[in-house]
């Protein structure tokens, strides 16, 4: 049986000879070789078996000759046995291999906040006008002292703890230099300086070329401890400590030695060709007091000045952790939903472990506020955020401020082909070839971020306007701005708002 | 300097140290006080007493000698410097170690030197007199490791699942049989010539530090741990 394909391609280029003029522009942007002349029959052909559906060759192409589409040939239907199934054992009983994939899920999983709607002022309260009225999208975050200190005169001592201050409630969260380019790295540096907010060096250290942008950049450190060195530390605005990564809850990382080459290796503090290897734990962090340990070695050698993150994918229990967590001396808990995006992940773990991040964050900033403990923390989550009215939502669940990372990437031009994993971004992004990475130009990328966050931002306060709300400390946790449509009592319990009509 | 430790928080310690201008310091009476010397450069400090966990965590180029043993997560990221422990170390002692040097005269716990990694002249070294506890070198990714079984009458001077994972760098282990369960990713071999110039002087320091003979160490019989180049760490992969 074997030499048999059982393999169809999922999807088929087509191309209309008509308008085709055989410029071979298609041929030179694809990375995955699907395009090629044909000297004997004088025309362009394609392979479709390697067609990532990524858009390239149609975006550039410039007689608009192509399209991609979703084949049509059709397995016997079947509810239980769909084809994807059918064609992933196919794959495995060929290979022997762990499927690897990349980005968020692609499962239909329920969006919870594709189930809840916002509310709006009419009569009383009324509605606010951004354009005339100042709205106050600035947040800090950061453990919020409550207590008030007076001096001997009676004078309030101003006193803080360490905090980092957003001008938009929306952060670009870690994606390591490794996993993404060169360029995609220098634009969310760029973009976060321009906007006041901040970037994340992911767990694969920090750049030389990107030590300027420290004052709006987070260092993360993670299991493997890549690039990290006093001067790394001292860099950052914030340090995240990684605990898990929403996509891969468990799961560690692994950066192949073949991607470990020139810079990276560098930034990494490896040498080429070697394996990044960080599995799931810190192996020296196995409690609550351990992680404390961690926290206070990392204020230590940083003289307190920095606060500290601690990330953690939504699993089941997350209330639970994320109140001891409250308890470790961290100032910022961020929370990676499960519909996270990843350079790379086992399939098996990216579609089936961890909860969505509406759920986590509600029950999160429930199980703080009833133990009195959610002013020692400020919550981030992240794990598909796509909308601004997602990040009202999850303001209004109680969140302080959103992680960004697959949008950030759509605004820089990613079609959500989900082959990061293979390292030929036609899109100069999750790629280090430097043909690929120079496709990204870090000027335009940047603006295009700007524009992106900065058209958010408007909304938000739009949305906020219509709400009667001027500021995000006044909506944040407020869900009686939050109405659930078509939810169970559980799922409306969980979430702590009404049904909407109610 | 001298500094009494009594009634000191680690955060007041540490300040002191930081804040002065003097190179070397004593430090008396430490009763457990954690982060002593965490991220220090350019000073010698030697600890009295029983430092806490993390001792030198991130160090950046400070000597520090702790006359009786440490606790857990000694050296932890610590990307140069030298620490001498005269007694033993707890668990997890050199974790994610860069740089430097860390000596302990006794034992180590479990977790020693793992995720060890080495980038050009950044060469760690973890050296260790008597035995390790399990998961010895875990991750290892570069660096040196030499564990010298002092005690252990030429028995493996190790725990469980040395190595495992292990995927750059060397262990080098004074006795005369392997530990039973080393894993796939690890070969083990006699320690070549080669091999044996380059612990020679690692240990000439180590040896003199703790007012060992060398030769008599050299006498016995060592192994040398390398990653498998034929059995890399890694897992077969199927894309979707
Ligand atoms: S880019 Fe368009 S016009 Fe040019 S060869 Fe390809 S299909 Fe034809
Ligand atoms: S992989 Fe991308 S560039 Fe290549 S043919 Fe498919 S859509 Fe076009
Ligand atoms: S980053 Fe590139 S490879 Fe990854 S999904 Fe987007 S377009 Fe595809």
């Amino acid at each position: 049986m074997s030499g048999i394909n059982y393999l169809f391609p999922e999807y088929e280029v087509k191309r209309d000879y008509d308008r085709c003029i055989a410029c071979r522009v298609c041929e030179r942007q694809c990375a995955n070789e699907v395009h090629h002349f044909d000297d004997k029959r004088g025309k362009m052909v394609s392979d479709d078996t390697k067609c990532v559906c990524c858009q390239r060759c149609v975006s550039l192409c410039p007689t608009r000759a192509l399209k991609i589409v979703k084949t049509d040939n059709t397995f016997k239907t079947n509810a239980n046995w769909r084809e994807n199934m059918i064609t992933n054992i196919y794959r495995q009983a060929d290979t022997g291999g762990v499927l690897l994939a990349s980005m968020g899920t692609p499962k239909e999983y329920p969006v919870y906040f594709d189930k809840m709607l916002i509310n709006a002022s009419q009569v009383t309260n009324p509605s606010i006008d951004p354009l005339r009225e100042p709205m106050e999208t600035r947040v800090f975050l950061g453990s919020k002292e409550t207590k008030i200190i007076r001096d001997s005169d009676g004078r309030i001592v101003p006193h803080l703890n360490q905090h980092i201050e957003l001008s938009t409630p929306i952060m670009f969260s870690a994606m390591s230099y490794g996993s993404i380019s060169y360029n995609a790295h220098r634009a969310l540096a760029m973009a976060a300086e321009e906007l006041g907010t901040f970037y994340n060096t992911g767990e694969g250290g920090l750049h030389e070329d990107f030590y300027k942008y420290g004052k709006n950049t987070i260092v993360q450190v993670a299991s493997g401890r890549f690039g990290v060195k006093p001067e790394y530390l001292e860099a950052g605005a914030a340090l995240e400590i990684k605990m898990g990564q929403g996509a891969k809850p468990g799961i560690g990382g692994h950066l192949p030695g073949a991607k470990i080459v020139g810079d990276v290796s560098r930034t990494r503090m490896i040498p080429e060709g070697s394996d990044a290897i960080s599995p799931a734990p810190h192996h020296d962090i196995y409690s609550i007091e351990d992680l404390r340990q961690l926290i206070f070695a990392l204020k230590e050698a940083t003289d307190y000045k920095k606060p500290v993150i601690v990330k953690v994918a939504a699993v089941h229990n997350i209330a639970a952790i994320a109140s001891g967590i409250a308890r470790s001396g961290a100032d910022i808990i961020s929370i990676d939903g499960f519909r996270g995006g990843t350079g790379a992940a086992p399939a098996a773990i990216r579609d089936n472990v961890g909860i969505p991040m509406e759920l986590a964050l509600a029950s999160v900033d429930k199980r703080l506020r009833d133990e009195g403990i959610r002013n020692n923390v400020s919550l981030v989550v992240g794990g598909s955020i796509r909308s601004s009215a997602d990040i009202v939502k999850a303001i209004a669940l109680g969140a302080d401020a959103v992680y960004i990372a697959t949008s950030a990437l759509i605004a820089l031009g990613c079609h959500l082909c989900r082959t990061c994993h293979l390292g030929r971004c036609n899109w100069g992004i999750a790629t280090q070839r430097p043909d690929l990475v120079k496709r990204l130009n870090p000027n335009i990328g940047k603006e295009r971020l700007v524009n992106l966050i900065n058209a958010w931002t408007n909304e938000i306060k739009e949305i906020m306007g219509g709400m009667g709300i001027n500021s995000i400390e006044a909506l944040k946790g407020n869900r009686a701005m939050l109405r659930g449509i078509g939810l169970n009592e559980k799922e409306l319990e969980i979430l702590g708002i009404k049904h909407a009509g109610e | 300097m001298v500094i009494d430790a009594s009634g000191l928080s680690y955060k007041e310690l540490n300040e002191r140290i930081k804040e002065s201008s003097d190179t070397e310091f004593d430090i008396e009476n430490l009763k457990g006080q954690r982060y002593i010397a965490t991220g220090s450069k350019g000073k010698k400090i030697v600890i009295h007493g029983t430092p806490g966990n993390d001792v030198g965590a991130f160090l950046d180029g400070s000597e520090v000698e702790i006359l009786s043993s440490a606790q857990d997560a000694t050296g932890d990221t610590m990307n140069d410097g030298k620490i001498v422990i005269h007694g033993s170390a707890g668990d997890a002692a050199g974790y994610a170690m860069r740089g430097g040097k860390i000596y302990i005269r006794g034992r180590a716990g479990y977790r020693a030197g793992i995720h060890m990694k080495a980038y050009k002249e950044k060469r760690p070294l973890l050296i260790i007199g008597e035995s390790a506890g399990s998961f010895l070198g875990e991750y290892q990714a570069g660096g040196t490791i030499i564990v010298l079984g002092l005690s252990s009458d030429g028995k493996p001077p190790v725990g469980f699942f040395c190595g495992t994972g292990m995927h750059g760098g060397k262990i080098y282990l004074r006795c005369n049989e392997l530990p039973p369960d080393l894993p796939e990713q690890v070969i083990a071999e006699d320690m070549s010539e080669e091999d044996e110039k380059e612990l020679r002087e690692h240990l000439k320091d180590y040896a003199a530090t703790f007012n060992l003979d060398i030769e008599k160490i050299l006498k016995e019989h060592f192994f040398v741990l390398k990653p498998n180049s034929q059995n890399p760490y890694k897992r077969l992969y199927t894309h979707i």
